[in-house]
This record gives structure tokens, C-alpha cells and sequence, in this order.
């Protein structure tokens, strides 16, 4: 008969780890691909910040003597067909891939929160307008509606943010709308209104704080796709302008010209791409079990 | 038990609520939720508020406290008719009643910690902040019987007998007249339940305060309160001082209500059901009298009639047709 260790089951159950440090790595072992997220989006944002530091080359520098090197000791990734190192490039794509997707996301569920939280509490007439233009916002695919919005704002850092931004609005506007209409009829909502507290202090003390676990969820989930949509744009002509680099223009520019005879330009900003939404999409899973564990599968 | 000035008049209270369906949301019906309520708790006293699950029990105790918008009728809290204040008008009543609710655990915030949560009503009210309201705070929690240390705890830390005293606390804190309870204790253990009723009338011998207690478990209402209402769908069918009413129900409906009441010993003769099927749909209640459909003395005029509360002697009031004479002249 198996003997159990209450001790050690314990301990794997987590009893012991409820505050600081102790919960903090108590929670990075038991959820390991989070762990692994969680440093994948660390080394981004760390290369980000330091980009200057750890490139020997501008990334806008044009050499026409080495133009389509292969990776070799001195460019580390091989250069383009202007002679600008690559790893260079990546980079720096690393600072606009990140300032997109956090910009965006920061943007978007602000707006969304309002949203979500007005139309929520006050229901009625305006509960329904905020819902049909959400839907309709909703109807529209997320790219189709960022292009359109480039296309009419014209291609610069700030416009393709906003562009982003925009499209994320419904879906937290609904998830912070649904969980209005639930808190809104709990007691202590109630008990609130019999103190007489005003109806915006409610909906800003006692409401909101308790969407905050989903919306950091989906916040999470939403940083991943908005770098990719900022990468399609940029891959279709309406993202970030040249010369600035940007991980999907430097796929489009070398796409279909030098996937055989260069692939390194085709290669390195597409595993950067995927590293980054791989690492943002195992963070926000394991936070989604971690703050959310009735969804957990 | 002398007359005692009224805290609370509340006369023919409704409430309906509209059934919509269709496409166009049109009203398709009604639900007669409180459909003409009286009744009066005077200052100290506590009146029991008795009847089955949906007779429309909570309707009355959100509508006391406009929590729920009243469809027609008055309450006037101390002399002062609160129907039709409008919110700004309406806040500083606020502070004379108050309301603790069924479940524990819905009713505090799970983000606020429980010190926040009993300090949070003196904060909208002015009355006090920083320290001060920290002291205040911790009288509280002494009063309800919880440690001063635990203030900086979170609910969801408390078991559901502590929580109740937090809710208890902070329906304290604006030192109310009048605190509704909304079955404060259906939801806890048999023990915890006796722990909270006690503290609930330890609090009232205190500070004079009334409450509206509102149950299902006449065990509990026999306790606390000092009169009892029996409601039947969203109608007061008895009230009587609470000796009275146990010792001589009146209402066919008391009577099979008391009856039910199981007791604890094996061998006591079982009591024949009184009545049988169950209450009508709130949405078309029946005609006359709400009970005609499940009463064993049904008479033709109990089916067109509507009997209201009428003086039985002994500060007793009953609307039934076969009480009709038996009181006082009128």
C-alpha cells in the first residue's frame, strides 16, 4: 500500500505559500510554462530597453558593401539586401513591436472599461446603443478594421496604436459588461446603495475591482494578438513606415524576393514574431488559471 | 405590552413587476409581488416578517429601504414619508435604516478589507475618517464580538458566522433606528444561527434600535420578535403580538403554517397535512382572498370578496371572512 507524505503533498499543494516570495515560487513551479512565458517577455522587454547597448550597428545603417550577407561572426544574423544588419533591425523591431502591443492593449481596455462599465451599470437605453455599435464594431474582422483605420489615419507609430486599439474595445467592453450586470445585483452592491453612496462611487469601488481579474486575463491574452496584427500590418504596407524597423515589414520586404537565396531575412523576424506572441500566450494562460480558476481546463 | 410610537408605518404598500416578451418587449403581465402591505414597528420593538419562499417577504424589506422603487403606497420612516424623496432628499434617512442581508458571502465586498467594509458608511456620511474612523471602527468589531486585529482581514478569511457580524457591524456604524434583516440567518448553521439571533437582540436591548426581521423559520421569529406578520402571497393575511399569534392562530393559513412546524420528539403524533398543492403563480394570483384555492373552510364569498385586515381583539388582526364579527365594533 502506498504510503502518503502529508508533508510533502502539502507543500506540492501549495499550503505554507500564501504571501510574497514564498507564493511567488511556489506559483513559478507549479505553473512552468507560465514561468517560461514570464521570462520570454522579460528578455523582450530587457533587449527593448537596451537595444543601444547590444547592437554594434544602427539599424538604419546602410552598408552597400555587404549587402545579403549570410550570418557570419561579425553580423550576427546576416544582412539585408541594403547591408543593414539584421540582428540589429530585430532589435530595435523589438521596441515598436512592444510599444504597439502595449500601447494598444492599454489603450483598448481603458476605452473598453469605460465602455463595458457604463453600459453595464446604467443598462436601459444607453446599455443598448453601446451594445449595437459594439456589435457592430464586432462584425467587423479585427485586421480588415485595423487596415481600414490605417488607411484612413495614414501609417505612423501613434495612428497604428489607435488602429489596434480600436478593434479590442468590444471584446472588453463585453467581458466587463457581462460582469457588471452579475456584480450589480450582489448584496453588498445593495448594501452600498442603503448607505447611500452615489451611483458612480459604486460603480468605481465595488464594481470595477472585481472585473480587474478577468481584464488582466484578457489583457494578457489580447498583448500576444495585437503584436501579430501590428506584424500583419506592417507585412501589408500600413504599419510602421520606413525606414523604422518593424518585425512584419522586414518579412514582407524579403518575403518573396530572397526566401531562397537569403532565408535568414525570412527566418529571424518570423521566430522573433512567434517567440514573442508564444511567450505573451503562455503568460496570460498560466495567469488565467492562476486568477481565474474556474476556467481551469 | 404597552402601545409604543410607530418607527416605521408603512400603508398598502404594491409592488408589481412587469413580465415582457414577445419582440417588442411589451408588458405581457404582471407580477403581484406586494400587492397592498401595512404594518407598523414601533420604536424598540422587532416584528417578525413569516411566509413562504416568493410571498414577496424581500420585496417588502428592499421596498422599506427604497432599494427596489415602490408601485404605490407609503412609508413613512419617523414621522417623515420617504416614498417619493429623490435620492439627494433621501440620503441622510439613509442613515436611520439600515439592512443586513441572507447570504454572508455575497454581501461584503471581496476586495475591501472587513475594517474598510464597517468604516466605509461613516466615510460617505462624513461622520469620521483616518484614525478616528479606525477607532470607531474597532468599537464596532468589540460590539459584534470580533477582534480589533481582524479588521485588516479580507472576507472571504472569515467563516460565515463572522461574516454575518461584519454585515451586523456595518449596518451599526451610521447608528441606525431601524435595521431590516432579510433572513440573516438562513444561511448559517443551526449553532451559528442561536450565536447571531443573540447578538441580534443583546444589540437591540443596547441601543433601542427596531428591526423588521424577516424569516422563514418560525422557530427563529419566535424568538427574536416582539409581534409577527404572516404574509401570504405578497398579502399580510395575521399580525398579533407574538404570545398571541402562537397561541391562537386565527388565519386558516397561520394555523397550517404552525402546524408544520416539525417536533422534536419521534413519538409526537404526526399532524394531518392542512393544506395541500401548492402556492398560486405570484403573475395572476387568484381571486378574493389570495388563499381561497388551498383553504379547508373556502366559503363562495372568500372566491369574490377580497377580506382585509380586520380587528380580532387582542391587538390581533386577521383578514379572513370567518373572523369577520368576532372582534371589537367597529
Amino acid at each position: 500500500m502506498a504510503v502518503v507524505n502529508y508533508d510533502s503533498e502539502l507543500k506540492r499543494a501549495g499550503a505554507h505559500s500564501t504571501h510574497g516570495w514564498r507564493r511567488l515560487t511556489f506559483l513559478a513551479q507549479r505553473y512552468m510554462l507560465g514561468t517560461i512565458g514570464l521570462f520570454i517577455m522579460i528578455m523582450f522587454v530587457w533587449v527593448a530597453i537596451s537595444a543601444d547597448l547590444i547592437c554594434r550597428f544602427s539599424p538604419l545603417s546602410v552598408d552597400s558593401t555587404h549587402r545579403l550577407a549570410a550570418p557570419d561572426a561579425v553580423h550576427w544574423l546576416g544582412t539585408d539586401s541594403f547591408g543593414r544588419d539584421v540582428w540589429s533591425r530585430i532589435v530595435h523591431g523589438a521596441r515598436i513591436s512592444l510599444a504597439v502591443g502595449i500601447g494598444a492593449t492599454l489603450l483598448g481596455s481603458t476605452l473598453g472599461v469605460i465602455v463595458g462599465l457604463v453600459s453595464g451599470y446604467l443598462s436601459g437605453w444607453v446599455d443598448l446603443l453601446f451594445q449595437r455599435v459594439t456589435d457592430i464594431l464586432q462584425a467587423l474582422p479585427l485586421l480588415v478594421l485595423a487596415l481600414v483605420m490605417t488607411a484612413a489615419l495614414g501609417p505612423s507609430l501613434p495612428n497604428v496604436i489607435i488602429a489596434i486599439a480600436i478593434p479590442l474595445i468590444p471584446t472588453v467592453a463585453r467581458v466587463i459588461r457581462a460582469n457588471t450586470l452579475a456584480l450589480r445585483e450582489l448584496p453588498f452592491v445593495e448594501a452600498a446603495k442603503s448607505i447611500g453612496m452615489s451611483e458612480t462611487r459604486i460603480a468605481i469601488r465595488h464594481v470595477l475591482p472585481n472585473t480587474l481579474a478577468p481584464l488582466i486575463v484578457l489583457a494578457t491574452a489580447q498583448l500576444g494578438s495585437t503584436i501579430l496584427t501590428e506584424a500583419s500590418l506592417s507585412f501589408l504596407g500600413l504599419g510602421i513606415p520606413e525606414p523604422y524597423p518593424s518585425w512584419g515589414r522586414m518579412l514582407s520586404e524579403s518575403a518573396a524576393e530572397y526566401v531562397r537565396t537569403a532565408p535568414w531575412l525570412v527566418i529571424f523576424p518570423g521566430v522573433a514574431i512567434s517567440l514573442a506572441v508564444f511567450g505573451t500566450n503562455l503568460f496570460g494562460d498560466a495567469l488565467r488559471d492562476i486568477l481565474d480558476p474556474r476556467q481551469r481546463g | 405590552m404597552t402601545d409604543r410610537a410607530p418607527l416605521l408605518e408603512v400603508t398598502d404598500l404594491v409592488k408589481h413587476y412587469p413580465v415582457r416578451g414577445g419582440i417588442l418587449r411589451r408588458r405581457i403581465g404582471t407580477v403581484h409581488s406586494v400587492d397592498g402591505v401595512s404594518f407598523s414597528v414601533g420604536k424598540g420593538e422587532t416584528l417578525g416578517l413569516v411566509g413562504e419562499s416568493g410571498c414577496g417577504k424581500s420585496t417588502v424589506a428592499r421596498s422599506v429601504l427604497r432599494l427596489v422603487e415602490p408601485t404605490s403606497g407609503a412609508i413613512k420612516l419617523n414621522g417623515t414619508d420617504i416614498t417619493n424623496l429623490s435620492k439627494t432628499d433621501l440620503r441622510p434617512h439613509r442613515r436611520s435604516m439600515q439592512i443586513v442581508f441572507q447570504d454572508p458571502f455575497a454581501s461584503l465586498n471581496p476586495r475591501m478589507t472587513a475594517g474598510d467594509i464597517v468604516g466605509e458608511p461613516l466615510g460617505v456620511h462624513g461622520l469620521a475618517t483616518g484614525a478616528k474612523q479606525q477607532e470607531r471602527v474597532a468599537e464596532l468589531f468589540a460590539q459584534v464580538g470580533l477582534r480589533a486585529d481582524q479588521m485588516k482581514n479580507y472576507p472571504h478569511q472569515f467563516s460565515g458566522g463572522q461574516r454575518q457580524r461584519i454585515c451586523i457591524a456595518r449596518a451599526l456604524s451610521l447608528g441606525p433606528s431601524l435595521i431590516v434583516c432579510d433572513e440573516p440567518v438562513s444561511a448559517l448553521d443551526v449553532s451559528i444561527q442561536a450565536q447571531v439571533i443573540n447578538l441580534l437582540i443583546d444589540l437591540q436591548r443596547k441601543n433601542n434600535f427596531s428591526y423588521l426581521f424577516i424569516a422563514h423559520d418560525l422557530a427563529v421569529v419566535a424568538h427574536i420578535s416582539h409581534r409577527v406578520a404572516v404574509m401570504y402571497l405578497g398579502r399580510i393575511v395575521e399580525i398579533a403580538d407574538k404570545t398571541e399569534l402562537f397561541a391562537n392562530p386565527r388565519h386558516p393559513y397561520t394555523q397550517a403554517l404552525l402546524a408544520s412546524v416539525p417536533v422534536a420528539n419521534p413519538k409526537a403524533k404526526k399532524l394531518a397535512p392542512m393544506i395541500d398543492g401548492d402556492v398560486p403563480s405570484p403573475i395572476n394570483p387568484p381571486s378574493g382572498c389570495a388563499f381561497h384555492t388551498r383553504c379547508r373552510y373556502v366559503m363562495d364569498r372568500c372566491k369574490v370578496e377580497r377580506p382585509s385586515l380586520l380587528d380580532a381583539g387582542a391587538r390581533h388582526e386577521v383578514a379572513c371572512w370567518l373572523n369577520e364579527g368576532t372582534g371589537r365594533a367597529e
